[in-house]
């Protein structure tokens, strides 16, 4: 197993936003974590990432506890997120923000063949590669945090809502590329609210709801649940 | 208005690019050129030929070498605000951190009396503004937003209340007879006197130079690729792998540490160090300074540091309308700041990264409306 939450809990201040969550992703895999607005998605990922502390369980990866570890040492271990939204940085160009994903990297050749691959897989980035993050798209933005977190060279790839607030087209585009990125190797956790998206391309999923894990099963298990199918993907 | 702003900002951006292009050669002659002008400048056979520069209120030298004290100061400041984006309002507090470690330490009016030799006292000012740095920002730098701020706000007030009523520190009586720093010329005259100002400033002016090579060195490096990376967004830094709180307390106690240059240099030259000088205006006008040069961008820093100290002595003895100018500088100095934050918020030379965030914020408070 490649990470594994144990009964997670996490406070942000009296409120309790987590209640004992448990979930394990295991290697090679494309794990799904949906639900809906405020169910706690984003904090479970804030919580394996280590931007959050959690109040009570443990978050072991490969094996190894690292409830307590802090968010920079997680990545250096090959976990890493790319934040939802406008989580780059806004006056560094395109290239510039890569680069600071490979930032706990030292090796030069692996860290521009990675670049390589990185504008192979975002044609767009290259486009823009001299621009300032801040002047992208919302599009590419989400592209640009991605290619960033995959700068890395994750074990585990943390992805909060890569599809929010993109075109059909686009949403497409980046859940193909996620499959792309999973099948030359790398792990993916995401964290969705467009649950049919997500359940199709994920092998296994798990549904959040207030802070719970209501429901856990495979992909096209799930897909065809009769309460997440109204719950989660508008159909009756 | 904003046809002349806009005039004003491509001849800017002409020169910008002027510059960039240039070959290296030319660009090298022109700062050895700026170099030499401000060696040159406080030799009366000099400035007497510059018209309207010279202060007709106070000795031009003294008052460069104020300036010079202020420049070193903003870019200090601009390590800790500029470059890793962490609002230290208290800034001057580290300077007097500096200027009262050398006045304990070297004066005949001080407690202990040991009386050493200045010289060898600016390192051990450095180091106790460096650890003062460390003790201040471990527990704040933890934190996010505006408690850093108002940390540092009461460390600057807590350096002065105990310089004005602390036994030890002497208050407004202060220490004199602060020892210069060391030198002699050929026929027995010290190189650091009572009355020429010459030798402080080009000394000032030198540690500037090298203060400047260190500090750009520095943010050439992974060290700077992660300050800038923190002042962006520091979530996302941490994200990145990017160890925030080192790397913020390295700005914090690399910032202070200049300042505790500065003030060991003050109180070489002062001879005198007493709780007076250290009001908390000074910190505000370094911060104004350098938010006003162009934060994040060492020559704004120098240019906002030099002009707002500048600006403040040059009103000196100058008469408009039977009112002293000098008696209004802040109301000038504040009027300023204003029509800068409105027209101009990222600073006279900006950083081009540090403009792009300005524009980013922006669009975000339109989304958020």
């Amino acid at each position: 197993m490649l990470l594994e939450i144990d009964n997670v809990s996490l406070l942000y201040g009296r409120i309790q936003a987590l209640h004992g969550i448990s979930l394990t992703v295991n290697e090679g895999e494309v794990v799904a974590l949906i639900g809906a607005n405020g169910a706690g998605k984003s904090t479970t990922m804030r919580a394996i990432s280590g931007i959050r502390p959690i109040a009570s369980g443990s978050i072991r990866f490969e094996g190894e506890d690292i409830s307590k570890l802090r968010a920079d040492l997680r990545v250096r271990r090959g976990l890493c997120q790319a934040p939802e939204g406008r989580g780059i940085f806004p006056g560094m160009t395109v290239l510039e923000n890569l680069d600071m994903g490979a930032y706990t990297r030292r090796d030069r050749a692996g860290i521009n063949a990675d670049l390589e691959r990185v504008l192979e897989l975002f044609p767009r980035l290259r486009e823009r590669r001299k621009q300032p993050g801040g002047t992208l798209s919302g599009g590419e933005q989400q592209m640009l945090a991605v290619g960033r977190a995959l700068m890395s060279r994750p074990k585990l790839l943390l992805l909060d809502e890569p599809s929010m607030g993109l075109a059909p087209m686009l949403i497409q585009q980046i859940f193909s590329i996620i499959t792309e990125i999973n099948q030359q190797g790398t792990t993916v956790l995401l964290v969705e609210q467009n649950a049919q998206q997500a359940l199709s391309r994920a092998h296994r999923a798990y549904v959040l709801e207030t802070g719970r894990i209501v429901k856990s099963g495979t992909g096209q298990e799930l897909l065809h649940d009769p309460a997440v199918k109204e719950a989660y993907l508008g159909v009756a | 208005m904003t046809t002349i702003l806009e005039r004003v900002h491509s001849g800017r951006q002409a020169v910008g690019e002027r510059w960039r292009g240039a070959p290296r050669w030319v660009r090298w002659a022109l700062l050895a050129a700026v170099i030499v002008f401000f060696y040159a400048l406080p030799n009366k056979e000099f400035y007497q030929y510059l018209g309207p520069i010279p202060t007709p209120g106070a000795n031009f030298t003294q008052v460069l070498f104020t300036i010079s004290i202020y420049v070193l100061l903003a870019v200090g400041l601009n390590i800790v605000v500029g470059f890793a984006g962490l609002l230290d309002l208290g800034y001057f507090g580290f300077f007097a951190v500096g200027a009262y470690t050398v006045a304990v330490l070297t004066s005949p009016s001080s407690d202990i009396k040991t009386l050493w030799p200045w010289l060898l006292v600016v390192p051990i000012a450095i180091a106790l503004t460096m650890v003062s740095g460390v003790m201040l920002g471990t527990p704040t730098l933890r934190l996010r937003g505006d408690y850093l701020a108002i940390v540092t706000l009461g460390f600057a007030e807590m350096i002065r209340i105990a310089a004005v009523s602390s036994e030890f520190l002497k208050g407004q009586r202060g220490f004199n007879q602060i020892p210069h720093p060391p030198g002699q010329y050929a026929d027995g005259k010290p190189v650091f006197g009572v009355l020429d100002a010459r030798p402080y400033y080009w000394l000032v002016l030198t540690l500037i130079i090298l203060v400047v090579i260190g500090v750009r060195n520095l943010t050439r490096s992974r060290v700077g690729r992660a300050w800038v990376s923190i002042r962006e967004d520091e979530d996302a830094a941490q994200l990145m792998g990017v160890p925030t709180f080192k790397f913020k307390l390295w700005a914090f106690a690399s910032g202070a540490a200049v300042a505790g240059l500065a003030g060991a240099l003050f109180a070489g030259k002062q001879n005198f160090v007493n709780s007076q000088n250290f009001e908390l205006l000074n910190s505000i006008i370094i911060l104004a300074a350098v938010i006003f040069g162009g934060s994040g961008n060492i020559v704004g820093a120098i240019v906002g540091g030099g002009l707002v100290a500048y600006m403040i002595e040059r009103f000196r003895s100058i008469e408009l309308f039977g009112i002293e100018l000098y008696e209004y500088r802040f109301l000038v100095f504040g009027l300023v700041l204003v029509v800068m934050m409105i027209f101009r918020p990222q600073g006279l030379i900006p950083n081009r990264r540090r403009a792009a965030e300005f524009k980013d914020r922006r669009k975000e408070v339109i989304v958020g409306e």
